[in-house]
């Protein structure tokens, strides 16, 4: 069962200088959410952000990530 | 994953070409089945939006050829004018901001009639082709 810190670690591994901060939502270690902040934003759309933290999880979002809900912020 | 017709996936596709918005969700806008699409839903309602709504529980190949349609994990997903706009964060953040308003061509609760409308809010069933 993924864990917020692991989520955290996964997301600021993948995505160069960024800063997430990741919470469990629910307790139940599926639904998860997360404020992600890196310069690998800039220039993209909402949809192209969420994506590239999406992308590092894979066919995991939707499976045992049951929810990942983002918000995203360039600096 | 072959190049065989996928009828799913086409009749997915028919559907966000077809409908002006259009919003793949967790049951219907009268009974959703999960919180994300019960916001979503509010935020397009709240706007007095004109959304066609497809529940994509009845067959997890909707879900799945949906999905690979458009590259974005979750459900729900809602397009516009062929485009997807995102899921719950980003349209509630776009709600929030005055960004959907813009985007669906609405302004607060003055409704503009110079698109047509494409649907009602009225749930629309993809027909399901495989046997």
């Amino acid at each position: 069962m993924p864990q917020a810190a692991d989520i955290k670690s996964r997301i600021e591994a993948a995505i160069p200088g960024s800063h997430a901060d990741v919470e469990d939502w629910t307790g139940g270690g599926d639904h998860f959410r997360a404020t992600v902040v890196s310069q690998a934003f800039a220039g993209l759309s909402r949809i192209q952000q969420h994506r590239l933290v999406y992308d590092v999880f894979g066919a995991e979002i939707g499976g045992p990530i049951h929810a990942l809900s983002l918000t995203t912020r360039v600096q | 994953m072959s190049e065989q017709s996928n009828p799913i996936r086409e009749a997915i596709a028919e559907a966000i070409e077809q409908n002006e918005v259009i919003l793949f969700m967790k049951g219907t806008p009268n009974a959703p089945a999960c919180g994300f699409s019960m916001r979503t839903v509010g935020a397009l309602q709240a706007l007095d939006a004109r959304f066609a709504a497809v529940d994509v529980l009845p067959d997890p190949r909707i879900r799945q050829e949906l999905s690979a349609l458009s590259q974005w994990p979750t459900i729900p997903q809602l397009f516009v004018r062929g485009e997807l706009v995102g899921g719950c964060d980003i349209v509630t953040e776009m709600f929030e901001s005055g960004e959907l308003a813009e985007l669906l061509g609405v302004e607060g609760t003055a409704t503009d009639a110079a698109e047509p409308a494409m649907a009602e809010g009225a749930p629309l069933q993809i027909e399901n082709r495989l046997g």
